[in-house]
């Protein structure tokens, strides 16, 4: 069975994917989790997550190109060019 | 700091010969361990033993005078006093060394439950400091005392265990050989006793001191 470890490097800190590892079960990726992840110390908090659990999510399609879904549909930096000219400040 | 009783050194010496010996036979695993995470486990196990050695033997070399590589490299086969049930070969057969691994954490722990209560403040706080690493070993033994006991080859685990019984009584001292039996759900036998060696204990001496007899005062 393959877990995958995501571990946190400081206090409110995001966890990050770190690796996985192969234990037939909780108790032992546990265990492993802590000898590989967390001997030296190098985190301060560690989540193990058996890989079946995942759901992977992908295909996103945007066939239409409606890229003013997107943040960079917009160029601020125009609008403000723009808007400074406006306000007789450019 | 008053001298502690030559005896409670002995034991402290017995004590750290155990966990020499014992960390020495469980890297005889590393690189050919079932799998990749078991072997960096038991290797840590190992490593984790043998630094409990060494802070018992620098206890120990305080009180005795010399120093901790000394009392671990330079003494004679039969000045170890290391219990024989430690000193067996078991490398290549992974239920029997599961089994020692099993009967010693648990008799370890009755026996540094005793050492926090010691009233020589150094071993005290030593022990205490033991136990918190230890609790992992614990942890990891009974997991895999559980998993091949639950296998469909249970019976060469228990097999094992019954093989070792004797030797593993002789670990602890005679007043606490009860709990030992109570813990493990065994019953009494007649222990293999500290205090003689099995005849693998000289060359498992011979390759751990050779560096140090080779190149007398190396460090690295």
């Amino acid at each position: 069975m393959i877990w995958e470890v995501f571990r946190q490097e400081r206090e409110g800190q995001p966890f990050q994917h770190g690796g996985s590892l192969e234990a037939p079960d909780f108790r032992f990726a546990e265990i492993y989790a802590r000898e590989f992840y967390g001997r030296r110390n190098e985190s301060t908090g560690i989540w193990i997550v058996p890989r079946e659990t995942i759901r992977e999510v992908a295909d996103f399609a945007d066939l239409f190109d409606r890229d003013y879904r997107r943040v960079d549909g917009y160029s601020l930096k125009v609008k403000l060019g723009e808007a400074r000219e406006r306000a007789g400040t450019a | 700091m008053q001298a502690p009783p030559e005896t409670r050194v002995e034991a402290v010496l017995a004590f750290a010969d155990d966990e020499l010996v014992l960390g020495w036979r469980d890297s005889e695993w590393t690189g050919i361990a079932p799998f990749l995470e078991e072997d960096v486990a038991f290797s840590s196990i190992a490593q984790g033993e043998i630094g409990h050695a060494r802070a018992l033997y620098e206890l120990a070399a305080g009180a005795l005078g010399g120093d901790a590589d000394a009392l671990a490299f330079d003494r004679e086969p039969d000045e170890y006093r290391c219990a024989p049930f430690v000193e067996l070969r078991l490398v290549g057969d992974w239920a029997a060394t599961i089994a020692r691994h099993w009967l010693y954490e648990t008799a370890d722990a009755i026996r540094v439950a005793a050492l926090m209560e010691s009233d020589w403040p150094e071993l005290a706080g030593l022990a205490a400091k033991m136990d918190r690493e230890e609790a992992y070993h614990r942890m990891h033994a009974q997991m895999w005392a559980e998993r091949l006991r639950q296998s469909s080859e249970s019976r060469r685990f228990e097999d094992a265990v019954a093989e070792l019984w004797p030797h593993a009584l002789g670990l602890l001292a005679a007043g606490k050989r009860e709990r030992l039996c109570e813990l493990v759900g065994r019953s009494p036998v007649e222990p293999v006793e500290r205090g003689t060696h099995t005849e693998e204990l000289r060359p498992l001496l011979e390759e751990m001191t050779l560096v140090r007899r080779s190149v007398p005062g190396a460090a690295w």
